[in-house]
Parts: C-alpha cells; structure tokens; sequence
C-alpha cells in the first residue's frame, strides 16, 4: 500500500529510508491513522521526516501523490492549496523533469562535449585564459540540465547566466597524481594534542604508578586530561561555470581531503560563483538539497578549519548587491560580500584557495571581485605550495593584528 | 485508535497544538523516542514536564553537557572508589555489584513503572554521542561486561529529546525517532499560552505588547529572535513596572528582555532613529526607566 508515495517522496527529496517506511506499514496496522487523509498526513510526517527543513517538501509530495483523490475531510490547508493552485514554481519542476527525461544523460554529454569543442576553437585566437574571466566561460550559451536557456542579461560582467550542469559528479574517482601532495599537505592541519581546556579526567596509569611506588605503596592517583582529535574541516566548493577549466585541480583536493581519514569532522558544501542563503550538499547546485548558511553559522562551531575553493570571479552585482545572484529564479536579501564576512567572522581558521595562478588576480575580468574577496579572506592559490602556505601563515592581511591560519 | 497505551492530550499549565499531541501519542504507541526541536523558548523541556504530569508518570531528566559520554548515561563503574576501598581493606571489594552506579538511562530501564525520560538538549554533546546511544534507546537494554548482567527495561520509558539545532544530529540516530518540530506560535496560540501565565492581564497592554513582538520578531537581520519565554518575562516586567499600554510601541521599555544581543540592539536602534528623525528619541528612553 501506498508504495508508490515512498518514491514520490524520494522524488521531491525527503530523505526517507526503508526502515521508516516499514514503521510507517506498521502503524498503519494498528490503525494509527484514524483511517482519515489528516491522520495519514500527521503520521506520514511524524515517522518520515526528520527536519523542519524537510516539511515542505513532504507536503508537496503529498499534495501530487494525492492529487486525485476526492477527500471528503479537510486536509491541512496549506496541502488544499497546493491542490487548488497552480503554482508556478511546481510547474517548472514538472516542465523540467520531462525535460530533463528527454535527453538521457550520454546525450547531453555529448552535447556539452561538441558545445566545449566550439567554444575552443573560437577562442583559440583571443585572449589565453579562456573562460577565467567572468562569469561564464562559455560565452553565450547557458545551459540548465533542464533545458532551460535564459537569455542574455546586459549587467557587467556576466554575459549569461549559467545554471550548473553536474560539473563536479565524478569528483569522487581517485586521482592519483598530486593528490598524495594535498594529502601531506593536509596532513599539517592534523591537531593531535592535549586538549587545553580540557578537565583531567582519565587516569594517567603510569603517573599512578609512579606516584604510587614513591608513596611506598599507598595508593596516589594521578589524573590526565584526554587526548582528543579535534581537527574538523569543512569544503566549500564553486561549482558554479567559471571553474570548469580546474575541474581536475578540484579533484585532487577534493580526493585528498576526503582521503584523510584524520579528521574529526569533515563537511562538503558547494556554492554557484558566490555563497549566500543557501549551500548545496551536490555539486549540481539541486535547489532541492541545500542547507541554509545561517543554520551552518548556527551548528558549526568557529573550531572548523573552513578551506573555500573558488575563483572568486564574478559580475560586480553577484558579490556586492542584494538580489544579484547569478541564479535566475533566487533572491538574495545580503549582498554576497556580506555573507563571505559573516562566515569569516564566524570562522577565524579560514582561507580562500584559488585555482587561478596568483600573478593574474590584478590583471583579469574577475579583478575587481577578487580583490573585494581578499579583503575578507585571505586568499591563496590552489597549488599544494598555496595549501602549505595558508596552513603556515601567521599574519592575515585582512584584518591587522589577528592572525589567521588553518592551524595553531 | 490506540486504545491501549495512555493517551496525552495537553496539560493546564501546557498548551498543545494538535500536531504535537499527535506526534506524542505516535511516539507513545510504537515505544520509539520522540525528538523535539524548535527555536529555544518554545517549551521543549516543558513538553516533558507536561507529559508526565498528565499522564502521572515519575519524569526522569538526563541533562547533557558538552562533556556527557553517553556510557554515564547507562552507568558508570567507579573503579577508583574500588581501588581506596581495597587499600584500606575495611570492605569487601569483591563484589563488583556495589561499584556500578546508575546513569539516568538506566535508572529509566530500571524502573518498576513507566517512567517519561527527558534526555535534553542533545546536540549540546559530542558529534558521536547520540550514535553512541542507538542500540540502547532502539533496544532499551544494554550489557554491563564487569558483572556479566544485561539490563533490558521492564517497561519501555517515553523517551523525549530535545535539541536545539545547535549541531546536526546523525541520520542513523533520527531514523529511529520520531520527529517534530515546534514551529513558533502564531498570535492566537500565543494568546492562550500567555493566558496560562498571565491570566489577568489588560487587554490593551497585551495588545501593544503582541504587536511590539511579533514586529521585532518579523524585522530582517535580527540574529536571535525573542522568544516565548523572553515574551513571557517581558510582560511581567512590564506590569512591575507600570508602565502604560500607550508607551509600550512607542518606546519598547525593557528591551534588554527581549533582545540579547548588542548588534541586535544596535540594528533596531539605527532603525527606529531613522524611522522617527523627528521626534526626539534619545537612546536611553529605550531602555526604559
């Protein structure tokens, strides 16, 4: 019964397991739901959701899962009116997804693939660094995985706006060379030390001992403070157009980081040219898997050594103006500068590695940006010497007098 | 429906939304733990109290720090106590027995009756604790190597936990709870929860001082948003304090009640001077007398 809706909900993003739903079988065999849709819809929700963040998107599977059935009792209102209306945004998701099932997934790499052949060739004879500039190094054709183009938009330097194909999927395959160099690199953040603020609470078996023998044999205890691994990182990667060229540089971080198993914690995030409300947890930049940025300021204690990858080249408006995300149905309230301040306050051991070799910040479209980034975060290049550096480094240049680094 | 577990259905001191009365009684009827997380005022702890209250069942609360392992939970084997006791040789030491002490937890599986435990504020300990805690709370027994003895619950406790989204909590740990969020009452609710507070409180005072809330509630940028309990307190000062419904709006006496962060004063301060740069509102009337 009701299998169908498990993958509805998996479809609209609810990260439901196989043990939940068999609870949920369970409770309805005792009867639970009250054989009413309101009751079905409280249990469903009880048993199967399990973040705030997840309760519109279990409504919404419900409303569409439920769309045809004639509900003599109320449902709660908001399902009624995702029943009734017809809202804009869920159409689009239906459009795109047909969409989306239309082309198969070799299709659209091999149109990507002729699409890069072309743009190569056209810019063979111009300027070298092809598609650090800007925003988008495709130039005129953005490309949704939906199919969806949008048209050129005239504001500085974007020329398009680009939605994200899945740039980054295979950033998980094990690249080989370089990564060992990231790896030992990234070895230096490793913090194995005595806890400082720590209370001594294990038994220090051989002071015991010692103390014990000099007692003449009367018992003296003697207490250490534990030993703890409290080295936790967090990625924030660009996934956004113009970092398609370092695509393979990002891998070998990517492979090196999640390849040391000394970490405490160890969290991925992944941002489209800027960071503001939201980070994605895949590299498509889905607007269904996200987390709010204010929710990461909120769980993550400022102790996460936070490494930024990025290009930090964008439109003047997608850094410094509310509303200037490059993604074409979002809003941002806080300009994106304002984000990048906050996460730096937020967390002192931070650093912005970027793929783009250091002698061209001054000179390329992107300047202006990367400049504005640099004063908040100190930025470095993303070369195992750049990682090396920033895990070093003791004066930060951006704010005088504190220090920044990845490690104390 | 469930006819044969106890149902909650609110207290007096405790209003209830349906979905939360109904979340509780699911948790309830299938012995799972329920998980309660919601912006910090909204009453999480208090559901607990409520619970057991209503249903008149002895509650049990395992207040976690940052430094609480989950083993203390269960119990602890106090081998230090054991190694003076042997010095001094005035006890038998061995019968292991008198040197395991009860955590909360295992006081809950312990008990004769069902108890309510209320394991609060979860996400204040270490990433791994409630991973820690699987086995134990899907089970509700856990094995104790020094004495060779297995504690199983005579009756599965009603498990409620409580976080305050400080840390994310891991998936294998929330698969096995129930989960609701307190979302933050509207005025209505409002209305009645203050009743239970306050039950003779002016009209027009608890009107204006609504208003106030809900509008510093609504402001953008604010960092941490008043809540219930800082409303509650709020009102309190204001009838202390005398201070007439017509100034509340106007001047937000007591401010310091509502918001606790300087930046957040600091923003409201900038926005009210900008609003009213005619009237004269010097900064310390803000402050209230």
């Amino acid at each position: 019964m009701f299998t169908e809706f498990y993958y509805y909900l998996k479809d609209f993003g609810v990260p439901v397991s196989f043990n939940e739903w068999q609870d949920l079988m369970n409770a309805l065999d005792q009867g639970m739901a009250g054989s009413s849709l309101t009751g079905f819809y409280y249990l469903g929700r009880a048993l199967l959701v399990k973040s705030e963040a997840h309760y519109d998107r279990f409504d919404l599977a419900l409303a569409s899962y439920f769309q045809d059935v004639e509900a003599v009792e109320g449902l709660p209102e908001k399902i009624w009116e995702w029943l009734n209306r017809e809202v804009p945004p869920l159409e689009i998701t239906e459009a795109m997804r047909q969409n989306h099932h239309r082309l198969d997934i070799e299709e659209m790499k091999r149109m990507l693939a002729e699409r890069l052949a072309e743009q190569t060739q056209q810019h063979h004879g111009g300027n070298r660094w092809v598609g650090t500039g800007g925003t988008s190094p495709f130039g005129h054709s953005g490309y949704h995985p939906g199919g969806i183009r949008i048209g050129g938009d005239t504001r500085s330097l974007s020329a398009v706006k680009v939605a994200g194909m899945r740039r980054f999927q295979e950033f998980r395959t094990d690249e080989t060379l370089g990564v060992r160099q990231f790896q030992l690199a990234l070895r230096k953040l490793r913090q194995f030390t005595t806890r400082l603020d720590g209370a001594r609470e294990e038994l220090d078996l051989e002071g015991t001992v010692d103390q014990t023998c000099q007692n003449a044999g009367r018992l003296e205890l003697k207490w250490a403070r534990p030993r703890v691994n409290s080295m936790k990182v967090m990625l924030l990667m660009d996934a956004g157009g113009s970092m398609w060229p370092y695509t393979r540089l990002c891998n070998q971080l990517f492979t090196a980081v999640h390849k040391s198993s000394h970490f405490k914690d160890l969290k991925t995030f992944y941002f489209h040219n800027c960071i503001y409300d939201w980070l994605y947890n895949d590299p498509s930049c889905s607007q269904r898997d996200y987390v709010d940025t204010e929710y990461i300021l909120r769980t993550c204690d400022s102790n996460y050594r936070v490494i930024i990858v990025g290009d930090a080249s964008m439109g003047y408006a997608e850094l410094m103006r509310p509303g200037g995300i490059i993604d074409w149905d979002l809003h941002n309230d806080q300009a994106g500068i304002e984000w990048l301040r906050r996460l730096r306050q937020h967390f002192e051991y931070s650093v912005w590695l970027n793929p783009i070799p250091s002698r061209y910040w001054a000179r390329m479209e992107g300047a202006f940006t990367i400049g504005a980034i640099r004063k908040v975060f100190p930025m470095e290049e993303l070369t195992v010497e750049g990682l090396e550096r920033s895990i070093r480094k003791r004066k930060s240049r951006s704010r005088a007098g504190e220090e920044s680094k990845l490690v104390y | 429906m469930m006819t044969k577990t106890a149902q909650y259905q609110g207290s007096a001191q405790y209003i209830v939304s349906d979905e939360l009365r109904n979340s509780v009684n699911i948790a309830i009827a299938l012995g799972k733990p329920l998980l309660i997380k919601g912006e910090p005022g909204t009453g999480k702890t208090m559901l607990a109290q409520s619970i057991a209250e209503a249903l008149a069942k002895e509650l049990i609360i395992w207040n976690i720090k940052s430094t609480t392992k989950a083993q203390e939970g269960l119990y602890v084997y106090d081998t230090v106590q054991r190694l003076y006791d042997s010095q001094f040789q005035d006890h038998d030491v061995s019968n292991i027995k008198q040197y395991i002490k009860n955590g909360k937890l295992g006081e809950a599986f312990q008990s004769h009756a069902q108890v309510v435990l209320l394991i609060d504020e979860i996400d204040k300990a270490d990433l791994e604790f409630p991973n820690d805690l699987l086995w134990e709370l899907d089970q509700m027994s856990y094995y104790i190597p020094e004495t060779k003895e297995t504690i199983t619950a005579r009756t599965r406790p009603i498990v409620i936990i409580t976080s305050n989204a400080e840390k994310e909590l891991p998936d294998a740990f929330l698969r096995r709870c129930i989960f609701h969020y307190i979302a933050f009452p509207d005025p209505n609710e409002m209305q009645r929860i203050i009743k239970v507070h306050h039950p003779h409180l002016d009209k027009r005072l608890l009107e204006q001082a609504m208003e106030t809330f809900y509008m510093l509630r609504n402001l953008n940028n604010i960092q941490k948003k008043p809540s219930t309990s800082e409303l509650i307190d709020w009102l309190q000062a204001l009838v202390v304090g005398g201070i007439s419904p017509n100034k509340i709006k106007q001047d937000i006496p007591f401010l310091g009640v509502l918001l606790k962060k300087n930046e957040d004063l600091d923003l409201l301060l900038n926005g009210l001077q900008g609003k009213t740069q005619n009237r004269s509102t010097p900064r310390s009337s803000m402050w209230g007398r």
